[in-house]
């Protein structure tokens, strides 16, 4: 890994076309996050989240700045250079899981080495231990309906990490939980992040999972507002701990 | 990434079983059909060939009368050619045999059988000249023909209808039309001609002895002329028309008296006929092809509809817009080779089953079995592009939260 941090925002604006004027979504957003930080971003709806994380998952470009993911500057790149970029070093984890559902978790975490070109047997071999990672391998041929929301979420962080991202983007992934499958999950992105030093970027409105992270960014009307350290972040593998047993019981 | 195309392509079929099936439906009736009409109309056309060449091979037929072949029983005209006309014609170059035929109905009994059938004089020269030997006994021989001899030869469907079972007809005397005749043999059975008629219901006797004993007439009705080659048919049919004219002593003004028939243009024809036929019975067929493959282009276009989601998600992990749109390229190849392959077996099937009950020979040939898989694959991506390039185009953003 380069000395560079993960990720550098110059001066980002994006205005999606609309009317004569356009709407601004970002009015120039300056932003760097360091390799291994871990960072949620908050702010009410309207408020650009959304927009940004899908330019830090290099779904969308931006209409003016330079974006730098670890020294490249993906601004100025093709889609499909930006596909390859995805493919390789970021992870995705949605709110929604967007599992496939015809497919077992197993296949569900392979997807993103169908577009890496890895062999078959290679494919099987890594997205299993990413399964294991997040403690799933006996629900490996289960299809997502067959998994509760929790299993399902980590399913999609398995299919986050199978590629070895640099960075990790959850937007809302404890949106669809209750609050001990919510902690659960905060567990496990907690991990990935101390174990293998991946950086985590969260959307949330949540501030208790915000509470996790070490840093916090506040957005308002496309700007950065706040932007400071977490006071002593939580530690969700304890909380769970204290948290009243509930009906799912899960060994992490 | 071919076999990794082929793989999501399966799984994504998989995952709506009943509706790839329906699908595939339309492309294997579709290919079925092509392949079965193709097997129809080249079968058709290898049983009229057959069946014309069966006639006389490079066959000229000389009719009595001007005109086209409406002469019989057109009047006074039947009777302007005669077995010696024949003669002469024999004595041409490159010719290799003549047979004349002079047919008229007549009731044929044997003990106190009796059978009405087509008896028709003609020379030993017929059963080469039609490559139709008897099966037993012989053919009569020029002798009988010189000396005008009661003898007969009969088809099998005559000899069947005459004799009990068991009984050889040869050396049995019969009556024609009273008249007494020894048979001296029985043709090879033939089946039926292109008309339907059955060419084995006949009865073959000299000529003199049609003429003289039976009709009492001094003409022929026509004269079979087989030539050397197909080549020196035209040579032929202009000798012939100068040599009747002449003999007939018509006046260099006058029109000919009689009709030179090419069979084998009789044949071209047929032929060509039939493979209009053909080529009308596939385009017909290749219309519910196209059928098909639009139906393979509505349910793909459901599909991409459907799999939005899916398709911003595969993006999102990194998926570029030839990754997906070969991903649905290769579901309608899929669909439509799958549905191909499937549908030649039952046009297969279906042309043996055809045969079987028609009778009628089919052929399914490697060109139409090569035709239909090249047509269902085109169909496969030319309805599987614009979908397959609709979801290309779709962006990942809005994908992902499309909701359906």
């Amino acid at each position: 890994m380069s000395g560079n941090p993960t990720i550098e925002l110059e001066n980002i604006k994006k205005i999606y076309p609309m009317g004569t004027s356009g709407v601004t979504a970002l009015a120039g957003i300056d932003l760097t996050v360091e390799t291994g930080e871990m960072v949620a971003i908050m702010g009410s709806s309207g408020s650009g989240k959304s927009t940004l994380l899908n330019l830090l998952g290099c779904l969308d470009r931006p209409t003016t700045g330079n974006y730098r993911l670890t020294g490249e500057n993906v601004s100025a790149m093709t889609k499909t250079q930006l596909a390859a970029i995805r493919n390789r070093e970021i992870g995705f984890v949605f709110q929604g899981f967007n599992l496939l559902g015809k497919m077992t978790a197993l296949h569900n975490v392979e997807l993103p080495l169908i577009y890496t070109g890895a062999g078959k047997s290679e494919m099987a071999r890594r997205a299993a231990e990413a399964l294991g990672w997040v403690g799933l391998t006996r629900f490996s041929h289960h299809l997502p309906n067959q998994l509760s929301g929790g299993q399902q979420q980590r399913v999609a962080i398995a299919r986050a990490l199978v590629n070895n991202p640099t960075l990790i983007l959850a937007d809302e992934p404890t949106g669809a939980l209750d609050s001990r499958t919510s902690l659960e999950i905060m567990a496990v992105i907690q991990r990935l992040h101390r174990e293998r030093g991946i950086t985590i970027v969260i959307v949330t409105h949540e501030p208790e999972i915000a509470g996790y992270c070490q840093r916090l960014i506040r957005l308002k009307d496309g700007c950065i507002i706040s932007d400071q350290p977490v006071n002593r972040p939580g530690d969700a593998l304890a909380d769970l701990a204290r948290y009243p047993a509930a009906g799912e019981v899960n060994s992490l | 990434m071919i076999s990794n195309n082929l793989q999501v392509a399966f799984n994504g079929l998989k995952a709506s079983k009943m509706r790839a099936a329906l699908t595939m439906l339309g492309i294997i009736i579709g290919v079925a059909a092509v392949i079965m009409m193709i097997a129809i109309g080249q079968g058709a056309q290898a049983q009229i060939s057959r069946q014309i060449t069966g006639m006389g091979a490079n066959l000229l037929v000389v009719f009595p009368g001007a005109g086209t072949g409406a002469v019989r029983g057109a009047g006074g005209n039947v009777n302007t050619l005669t077995w010696e006309d024949g003669l002469a014609v024999a004595e041409l170059d490159q010719v290799t045999r003549v047979a004349p035929e002079l047919s008229t109905n007549a009731t044929l009994s044997f003990a106190n059988q009796t059978w009405t059938t087509q008896v028709i004089g003609t020379t030993p020269e017929m059963t080469l000249l039609k490559d139709w030997p008897p099966a037993t006994g012989l053919f009569f021989t020029p002798d009988d023909v010189q000396t005008s001899a009661p003898v007969a030869v009969l088809g099998q469907t005559a000899a069947d209808n005459l004799f009990p079972p068991g009984q050889d007809p040869v050396g049995a005397q019969i009556r024609i039309n009273k008249l007494a005749f020894t048979v001296v043999g029985v043709l090879t059975p033939k089946g039926a001609a292109l008309s339907g008629q059955d060419q084995d219901n006949i009865v073959y006797i000299p000529v003199t002895t049609a003429q003289k004993r039976l009709l009492g007439v001094k003409y022929v009705r026509l004269l079979n002329v087989q030539a050397t080659s197909p080549e020196s048919m035209a040579f032929v049919q202009t000798s012939i028309e100068n040599l009747l004219h002449e003999r007939h002593r018509l006046g260099a003004q006058a029109a000919n008296d009689f009709t030179v028939r090419n069979m084998t243009s009789l044949l071209e024809m047929a032929e060509s006929t039939t493979a209009i036929m053909t080529l009308l019975l596939a385009s017909v067929a290749a219309v519910s092809l196209l059928v098909g493959g639009i139906g393979i282009m509505n349910i793909m276009l459901v599909s991409v509809t459907e799999r939005t989601k899916e398709i911003g998600l595969r993006m999102a992990v990194g998926a570029t817009e030839r990754h997906i749109r070969n991903q649905f390229l290769t579901e309608a190849l899929v669909l439509c080779l799958t549905g191909g392959i499937l549908g030649i077996g039952l046009g297969y099937g279906g042309a043996k089953i055809i045969s079987a009950l028609a009778g009628w020979p089919t052929a399914v040939s490697l060109g139409s079995v090569l035709l239909a898989t090249g047509f269902s694959a085109g169909i496969g991506i030319f309805f599987g592009y614009y979908p397959a390039k609709k979801a290309a185009a779709l962006d990942p953003i809005t994908a992902l939260r499309f909701e359906n």
